[in-house]
């Protein structure tokens, strides 16, 4: 049993889920690739996107994965940080906006 | 500044030190395969030279700047420099070549003291295509290099130059403080007199190499992120970028083992190896000679000082039909040239 729940070199091994279930597996890496293609998105903004929910979902592979590739495509640490505050401004707003839930429980109640 | 491997007196300034980390390690324990056993498993070994197309001559290892990842650890400290005695006889080879590419690097090849001289007369040798690999900065460097855009020009020199990224930042952790500034006036320069506008026929292209442990990204979107931002904030056009894989030699080498990343690197450049990149390495069209005239596969096995397989080992005794179909000199450094989408002088090769 490994002493660790996440190893990196796990991360390689992605493409193995289709080995117990190759229909579906085959059709999320289809989805999968066809998402990350430029639209009416470039590459690029999808990467830091990516960026941004990696670490919203708190994933390390994901994290690992797309610092790569936003170093691979150029893209600064600057850019990368703030995505990072997009992520962190709507994860930190979702708890506050719950705040409105709180106070009109509190005014109705209390005198 | 950073100083050159040599003048730090490393032992990664010896090329034999080099092809030992190269050769051990991972690779002796046959954790990662060797080069050869790769080739081998696409029956692609031994690599064959083909036809030549592409002369490389290095004039010298001299520069004006110390670039982190410079596989030539060239430098102002470098003394290695061409004389005009080994010119005169890259200028016979010239004239009897039927490459269509002649390739002047270094160093900063206009460093050399003889190096007009020598572009006017190879010009004349009306070769297809010119290219001299300029550091940009050399242009701003002092005001004798002040008139290179023009002097460029009026030989038809097609202008190949570095630059890892289109912010300053990137650009000088790299390539050194300040270095950005002045790559952004000499390009303003070079376009003023005409070089690299959309229909121009003065070609300027763009070298990009990746300022870390990475491999770099795909090359159409790099160069349509960098002319993007280069015209948007600088009013700056270029024609192509070629996107270059640093091969683990020389500083690079030495920032990967100092980074701790050499391991994990060399991992990502064998899980990268692309066997149809390999039939368009440079090696395969390219003869690269040193400033002493000595001829090797490419730059990165001259300064490795693995010299070509062949009787002819010197631009004196050159003879294209002995080179050809001569077997190229391989070592683990080469997964950087069949990594991804392949790398060259030229970038991807697929």
């Amino acid at each position: 049993m490994q002493k660790t729940y996440y190893d990196p070199a796990d991360l390689k091994k992605f493409g193995k889920i289709s080995d117990w279930n190759e229909e579906l597996g085959s059709k999320f890496f289809e989805y999968y690739n066809a998402v990350f293609k430029e639209g009416a998105l470039s590459e690029r903004e999808k990467s830091l996107i990516a960026l941004a929910v990696a670490h919203t979902i708190q994933c390390p592979y994901c994290i690992d994965a797309y610092t790569g590739d936003g170093l691979q495509r150029g893209i600064t640490r600057e850019e990368m940080m703030e995505a990072l505050h997009v992520a962190g401004a709507i994860r930190g707003g979702a708890s506050l906006v719950h705040g409105v839930q709180m106070m009109n429980k509190v005014n109705k109640l209390d005198l | 500044m950073l100083q050159s491997l040599h003048k730090r007196h490393s032992e990664l300034a010896e090329s034999n030190r080099q092809l030992e980390i190269l050769s051990n390690g991972i690779f002796e324990a046959n954790e990662l395969p060797k080069f050869k056993n790769k080739l081998a498993e696409s029956q692609q070994f031994p690599l064959k030279a083909r036809k030549l197309e592409i002369l490389q001559i290095n004039v010298g290892y001299m520069c004006n700047q110390v670039c982190a990842h410079c596989h030539v650890d060239a430098g102002p400290d470098r003394k290695e420099i061409m004389t005009k005695e080994t010119m005169l006889q890259c200028l016979e080879v010239i004239k009897q070549t039927e490459a269509h590419t002649l390739d002047l690097t270094g160093g900063a090849p206009e460093m050399n003291p003889n190096f007009r001289w020598f572009v006017e007369e190879a010009a004349k040798a009306g070769i297809k295509d010119f290219i001299v690999r300029s550091n940009l900065t050399i242009i701003r460097a002092n005001k004798k290099y002040h008139d290179l855009p023009d002097f460029f020009k009026t030989h038809n020199i097609h202008i190949v130059s570095s630059m890892p990224h289109w912010t300053k930042g990137k650009t000088d952790k790299q390539r050194g403080d300040g270095v950005f500034d002045k790559s952004i006036k000499a390009l303003q320069d070079l376009n003023a007199v005409g070089y690299g506008i959309p229909e121009s026929d003065f070609r300027l292209d763009l070298v990009y190499n990746p300022s870390g442990a990475f491999l770099p990204g795909n090359q159409m979107a790099l160069e349509k992120d960098f002319k993007k931002s280069l015209l948007d904030e600088f009013d700056i056009h270029f024609h192509n970028l070629f996107a270059l894989t640093n091969l683990p030699i020389s500083r690079f080498l030495d920032y990967l083992i100092a980074s701790e990343n050499y391991e994990d690197y060399m991992y990502a450049l064998v899980d990268a190896y692309n066997p149809k990149a390999v039939k368009n390495v440079m090696c395969t069209n390219t003869l690269s000679v040193s400033w002493d005239g000595f001829l090797y596969d490419c730059d990165f096995n001259q300064m490795l000082r693995l010299p070509v397989n062949s009787k002819t080992k010197h631009i004196s005794e050159f003879n294209e039909s002995l080179l050809e179909g001569r077997n190229i000199v391989i070592s683990q450094h080469c997964y950087g040239c069949t990594a991804g989408a392949g790398s060259s002088c030229q970038g991807s090769v697929t």
